[in-house]
This record gives structure tokens, sequence and C-alpha cells, in this order.
């Protein structure tokens, strides 16, 4: 009789004296919704063993058993502060399988409501990074902030978090009257504030002594280990979905990507909030390139069937990017549904980067890494 | 029928709430009086007009009030009065209770929150009672495998600890606990008490996180007891005496901030880290290692350690303003007590009240007490703001500035106290 492999964790190690095994998570304030089993000697960590599936739902399964337009409030689950972002690949897709033509001024307010939901995502991810630091303030004023650009969201879609607003053939519903006015309004104070993050947070001597030099990733490991987004660009590597395979009328916009060469903590944990202050630009020149008017939906038959094959597409999301596989057998269902995520890829670098830090640099290290405990696990 | 207790009855309630003060109240009576009127044998009573001042006596005033203020005096010359409310526990204890306030809603002020608001209808002053009894209602556990004895004791020992710390603080001239010729050392002592109760809890919790926090919060204490010490010698050189009413009291012309500005400063972040205040909140870190040496405390227990913690907190701001402010000194700002009402008493309309014992406390000490509690509030605001803008420090980095730089400045703070000691400008014989 073969003995069962135990998950990891619950596996019988041999006791050695000098090692002292952290179960870091479920229940742990900084962890998220995963476990992180460390191994340490003294201060130093020996071995580190991510261990996620906590909060594993069955959304791809799901999938399989609704219609492609059904499929859209259950499919941005998994990342609530990003839902227009994890929705995009999705939609692109069956747009592609059913063969729907979306009108110019929908493309151009997807680019903004996605835009705003990368800002709303970072804004949230940067009040869980200062809090990881035992930073109470930059935990506050960011969660406050991101108020500004949720009531525009609200304003678009009727809803503060899960909008459900992209759908196959091109948003919900037209925005609101007067909308550009506000809008300009509000990402132009939003840019003022969040330039003020530098004083309180950036620039402070006690975070730069705290992250810089910690959790290194090289540029030949960042590709080697298949990272994306932000700790791909912390690394000195130049990708950018939205600049290398241009969705929508990401061609059409100006905007630049940030690229830092250290590719420790630090500028992991600055790249996010570089990148808003260019999502501030984007909108802004979308609004002005913006049609004024025109149609913003193609009409849907019921329960539409897509064509037979299969489709994969990419968009840059708050985290990296974000890959959705559709398979499509001729029926309204779809036949499989792989979201290919990125905060997944990004995770797989966090052995290779805690394993001889201290146990003080765990929090910074890990959440650095721009992951989303649900997203991964989906 | 209710939802969360359904098998809820009013009147049984109220049976039960009859119930338990029927047994309260026998206890009372069979116990409590006895035991209570056994241990008044064994308190020294204070002394009045010559007489000893009997419980009976002390009940005299309820026929005749005008000897109210004589009796009040004579219970705050005793030793009792002094450690449980005035200079000692209960002042303390009120000042740590503003300081948790002035804390929630200086940083929620700071975060662009709130803060506490309902409790208590204004500003929610009444937030703090509520998370006491919130605390003392709730459930104590211990961790089966701890050390239990141990792991009961430590928070005691450590609000015991804290308490004895704020007796050896002179709050007003004559108005301190223990008026100890070698106060100072005393306070060294009292210091080295708080890593071993620390590692103590830690360690008998028999838990990891805990035992991390421990280590850690010994790392951290020790390190920076020894510039924390050294810090506070340059007063002692320039005044030549450890007792601190004395220091105090040398500082009536200009407090020793002026001469020693390097020390204050070492003393100052020395402080913070041997509060555990953020930046250094390192053995409580929690995301890093949940609540580090507080983790396994539950109920009042964690309760009685937060106490502590700001007892502790007082103390240490009293004892910056007492060694580098100039404790209770400072311009008069009291008004005096109106001579007339001595003299001639209080028209009462038809009737003139002629109040005996006046005035209570004399000008000198209610200035004192005054600028005392306004330079410790001072200090406090300082000491809680770091809070809002530094995020944590890290060990190393906290080891590398406690042995490589403080111990330095404290050693150049010393050296600049011996200067101006031996060039005779301060000190014993000098010319300021």
């Amino acid at each position: 009789m073969s003995t069962p492999t135990l998950p990891p964790g619950l596996a019988i190690q041999k006791a050695d004296e000098r090692i002292m095994t952290l179960n870091v998570g479920p229940q742990h304030p900084g962890s998220g919704h995963m476990r992180i089993i460390v191994q340490i000697d003294g201060d130093y960590i020996v071995a580190c063993d991510p261990d996620p599936g906590y909060v594993h739902r069955g959304e791809e399964k799901m999938a399989e058993y609704r219609n492609y337009v059904l499929n859209i409030p259950h499919l941005e689950r998994p990342v609530i502060h990003d839902s227009c972002n994890i929705l995009y690949p999705y939609v692109l897709g069956v747009e592609e399988l059913l063969g729907l033509e979306v009108s110019e001024r929908a493309k151009y307010v997807r680019v903004i409501a996605s835009e705003l939901n990368r800002c709303v995502y970072t804004m949230y991810w940067l009040a869980i990074y200062g809090i990881f630091l035992g930073h109470s303030t930059m935990f506050m004023w960011p969660a406050g902030d991101r108020e500004l650009l949720i009531d525009l969201l609200e304003k678009m879609t009727g809803a503060r978090v899960t909008h459900s607003y992209f759908i196959p053939g091109g948003i919900r519903n037209d925005l609101p009257a007067n909308f550009e006015d506000v809008c300009l309004r509000q990402v132009n104070y939003f840019e003022k504030r969040i330039k003020e993050y530098a004083d309180i947070f950036y620039d402070n001597p006690i975070l730069i002594s705290r992250t810089e030099k910690t959790g290194i990733l090289t540029r030949e490991n960042a590709i080697r280990l298949g990272t994306t987004g932000s700790v791909l660009r912390a690394s000195g590597i130049d990708y950018d979905v939205r600049k290398k395979e241009p969705y929508d009328v990401y061609d059409e916009l100006d905007f630049q990507t940030n690229v830092l060469k250290s590719g420790d903590s630090y500028a992991r944990s600055k790249i996010p909030w570089l990148d808003m202050m260019e999502s501030c630009r984007i909108i802004r020149d979308a609004l002005q390139k913006m049609p004024k008017s025109g149609s913003v939906r193609v009409k849907l038959k019921p329960n539409p069937k897509g064509a037979i094959g299969s489709v994969y597409k990419r968009v840059e999301s708050g985290r990296g990017a974000l890959g959705c596989y559709i398979v499509s057998d001729k029926k309204a269902e779809p036949y499989r549904v792989k979201l290919s995520v990125p905060s997944f890829r990004n995770l797989i670098a966090l052995p290779h980067l805690l394993i001889g830090e201290k146990l003080g640099n765990m929090p910074s290290v890990y959440w650095s890494l721009n992951y989303w405990p649900v997203e991964a696990d989906r | 029928m209710s939802v969360i207790a359904p098998n809820f009855k009013l009147s049984e309630f109220i049976k039960s709430i009859l119930d338990n003060a029927f047994w309260i109240l026998l206890i009372l009576a069979l116990i409590g009086i006895p035991a209570v009127q056994v241990i008044l044998f064994y308190i020294e009573m204070p002394v009045i007009n010559g007489e000893l001042l009997t419980p009976f006596l002390a009940l005299t005033w309820i026929a005749d009030p005008s000897r109210t203020l004589p009796i009040i005096k004579a219970f705050m010359t005793t030793d009792l009065f002094r450690i449980a409310a005035f200079p000692g526990f209960g002042f303390a204890a009120l000042l740590a209770a503003g300081t948790i306030f002035v804390e929630r809603k200086m940083l929620a002020k700071l975060q662009l929150r709130v803060g506490p608001f309902y409790c208590g209808k204004i500003e929610g002053i009444l937030q703090l009672m509520g998370d006491g009894l919130k605390l003392i209602s709730k459930e104590i556990i211990i961790p089966a495998k701890a050390d239990k004895p141990i792991f009961w004791a430590a928070p005691v020992l450590f609000v015991a600890t804290a308490a004895a710390f704020v007796a050896l603080i002179p709050v007003a001239p004559g108005w301190v606990v223990a008026d100890l010729d070698v106060g100072l050392l005393a306070v060294f002592a009292i210091i080295g008490f708080f890593p071993i109760i620390t590692i103590l809890s830690a360690w008998a919790a028999n838990s990891k996180f805990p035992f991390i926090g421990g280590i850690r919060a010994l790392f951290q204490m020790v390190s920076f007891e020894i510039p924390l010490i050294l810090s506070l010698l340059g007063a002692v050189i320039l005044t030549g005496t450890l007792n601190l009413s004395e220091i105090a009291a040398s500082q009536s012309s200009f407090p020793w901030i002026i001469f020693l500005p390097i020390g204050a400063i070492v003393f100052f972040v020395t402080m913070l880290a041997e509060l555990e205040r953020i930046p250094f909140d390192l053995p409580e870190a929690e995301s890093e290692i949940v609540a580090g040496w507080l983790t396994e405390l539950s109920g009042m227990m964690y309760g009685l350690v937060q106490l502590g913690t700001y007892l502790k907190l007082y103390a240490f701001a009293a004892l910056f303003v007492v060694i580098f402010l100039g404790g209770f000194n400072g311009p008069m700002l009291w008004p005096p007590f109106p001579e007339e009402i001595i003299t001639e008493g209080i028209e009462l309309g038809p009737v003139t009240a002629q109040i005996p014992g006046l005035p209570v406390f004399s000008q000198e000490v209610l200035n004192g007490i005054l600028m005392f509690v306004l330079k410790t509030v001072g200090v406090i605001f300082f000491i809680l703001l770091p809070r809002g803008v530094f995020p944590r420090i890290r060990v190393d980095l906290l080891l590398d500035l406690g042995w490589k730089k403080l111990i330095g400045l404290a050693f150049v703070n010393i050296f600049i106290a011996l200067g101006l000691l031996y060039a005779g400008i301060l000190g014993p014989g000098g010319i300021i």
C-alpha cells in the first residue's frame, strides 16, 4: 500500500532544530485568501511554498453552462475591483466568434471604463501595500481617493464595483449627459492627489530603506519565470499589451509605458503608481478623441451561437497580460473558457524572491508582485 | 420571536437579574463588609486636628458640612490617596485614556476619516468605555499547551510594572508617590523589567508568532535601553543628582533641552522604540507576525496589556518632560486664590458661608500641575504623530540605528554635558 501524497504543509517533515515552519495564512493579516508556508532559520527565509486555492470557485466550468451573455456577470467576480479588465478579453473573443462589429464610440467608452477600473484596482492594491508595510495613512488615503473614480464608474454603469458593463457588441448603456466634464474634472483632481503620495509614501526614507534592494528579480529571471505586467516592467522589460498588441482604440491614443531597471520591491511598487498617471493621460486623450454621439451597442439575437472554432484574446489588466481562450462548437454556450490570469503567473516568482530574505520583508515582497489571490484561484 | 435568542423571555431575564442582585448583596453582607472592616484596621488613617481619623469621625461631615474640606485634605496626605488617585494610578490612567481618544481622533483626521463618532454622542468620547466593556465581557482563551501561571501573570505584571514607573514621576512640587534619591536608577531598573515580562509572556504562550514577536521585542528593548540610559546621563552630570524631583526643580530658569538637544533627540527616538510605537512597532507587526507577542492574549488580558502600554507611554512622556523640558516649572499662569473667600466667605443669598480648609491646593502646586500636564500632552502628541506618517522599520535597520548611531550620539551628549560642567558654565558652582 502506497502512502497517499499529502498536500504541501500537511506532509510530516523531518524535524530540524534550527528550522521553524510558519503557516502564514489563510487566517493571517498578511496573506490574503491564501497560505504561504515559510520555513525560517532565525530571521531568514530558507524555503517558501505559496499555496493558493482557498477561493476556487470554478468560474471556467461555470462558463460552460451559460450562454455567451449570461457568462458576463460571473466571469468578472474573480477581480471585482478590476471587473472591466477581466471581462475585456472575453468580450473581445466573443465578438470575434459571433462576428460582431463594435461602433467607434463604444470602443472609446470601453477604453475609458477600463482605464478608470485599472486605477480603482491599483488604488486598492496600493492601500493594502501601505497597510502591509505598517503605514496606516497609506491605507486610508488611496481607499478614500478611490471613491472619486468609483463615483464616475457608478455614473457610467450603475454599479460601484461589479459593473457588467462590457457586452459582446459594445457596452450596456451609453454615457450619461454631461459625463465628459465631470470625468475630466474628477480625473484631473485624482491625478493631483496621487502625485501627493510621493511625499508621504514613495519618497519616505524608511520605505525606501525597507523595500530597496529586497526581492530582486533580474531581467533574465523575469523572462524565465513568465511574469507579466508591472513585475515585468519593473525588471527592465518594456512590455505592455496595450502597446505591443493594441486592441480597440489603444493604437490611436497617446501614452507611454513606464519601465524601471532595478527589479526590487520598490520598483515593483512604484510601477503601478506611475501607470495610474498614464491612465489619467489616456482617459483625457480618449475623452477628447471620442465621437460625441452614435450607437454604443449591436442588437444581439437571443441565445447567439458562435461559429465553430477557437479564439484567444489578450488585454493589459491592472496586474498584467490577461488572456482568455474560448472554444466554440456552434452552441449557445461556449465549449470551454480558459482565463490565463496574470496573478498566478506573478505568484510563480514568489518562492524565488523570498529565499534568503528576512521575514520582515515577506509582506512587502509578496504584495509587490501585484497579486490578487481570488483571481489566481478563479 | 427573536432569531438571535429564540428562548428569550423578559420575565425570566428580569428574574435572573434579581437573582444575581440578591446573591451579590448576600455575599457582600456576609463576607465583604466584615472583610472591609478588618482591612480598615490596617490602613493608616490620616490625622486631623491632632486626632486620628476613624471611619466614624470621617462620617461627621454629614452632620457638619464645614468639616468636609479638612477631612478631604487629611485624606490627601495619605499614601493611599497618592498611590491610587492623584499623582499615581488614577491621574495616569485618566491621561492615558485621554491619550487613546486623542490618538484615535487625530489619526482619523490625518487619514481623512472621522474616527469614533457615535458612542457617547459627542465625537465618540465614550468609545474607550465601550471597548473596555467589550474586552471585559469577552471570553479569555488560554492556549492548550501554554504555561498557564506565567501566561496569566504576564499582563498583570506588565500593568504593575508600568504603574511602578508612574509612581516615580514628580507631577508638582512635593507631589510624587515615591520621592527616591535614586529615582533615575529606579527608572532604569523598571525599564529593565519590560523585556523580561514580554519574553516570559511570549514564551509561555507556546505559539510561533508570539515567540517571534517576543524575540523581536527583546532585541529591540535591550539594544535601545543602552542609548536610553546614556542619553539621560547628561542631565545627571549637570544637576549632580539622581532624584527626579531635584532634577525637575533645577530647571526653574531654563530647561535642559536648550543645552542638551542631542540627548533629548536620542531619548525621544529610544522612547519610541521602547514603547513599540510606529515606526518601531516590530514586535506587533501585524502583516508579518499577526500581533506579535500579543497574539494569544484574549479578552481582558489584552485589555490589561493595552492599559499598561498607555500607562508606559504616559510615564515615558512625563520622564521626558521632567528631564528635558523642566517638569512642573513654567510661567505662573494659574490665578491666585481669592483671599476674600477665606476671610469673608461666600455670599449665598441671605447667608454667608464660611468655608474652612481653603485653598485645597496652593497656587504653586496648581500651576505646576498645569505646566506638567500641558508639556506632557505636547510630548504625547509628538509620540503619536509618527504613526500617521511612517511605515514600519525593518529589524536589521532598527538594530543598526540603535547600536551604531544612537549610542554614538548619546556619548556626544555626555561629552557636551561634561564640557559645560568643566568649563564652569553650568552645574554646581556654574556661572548661570
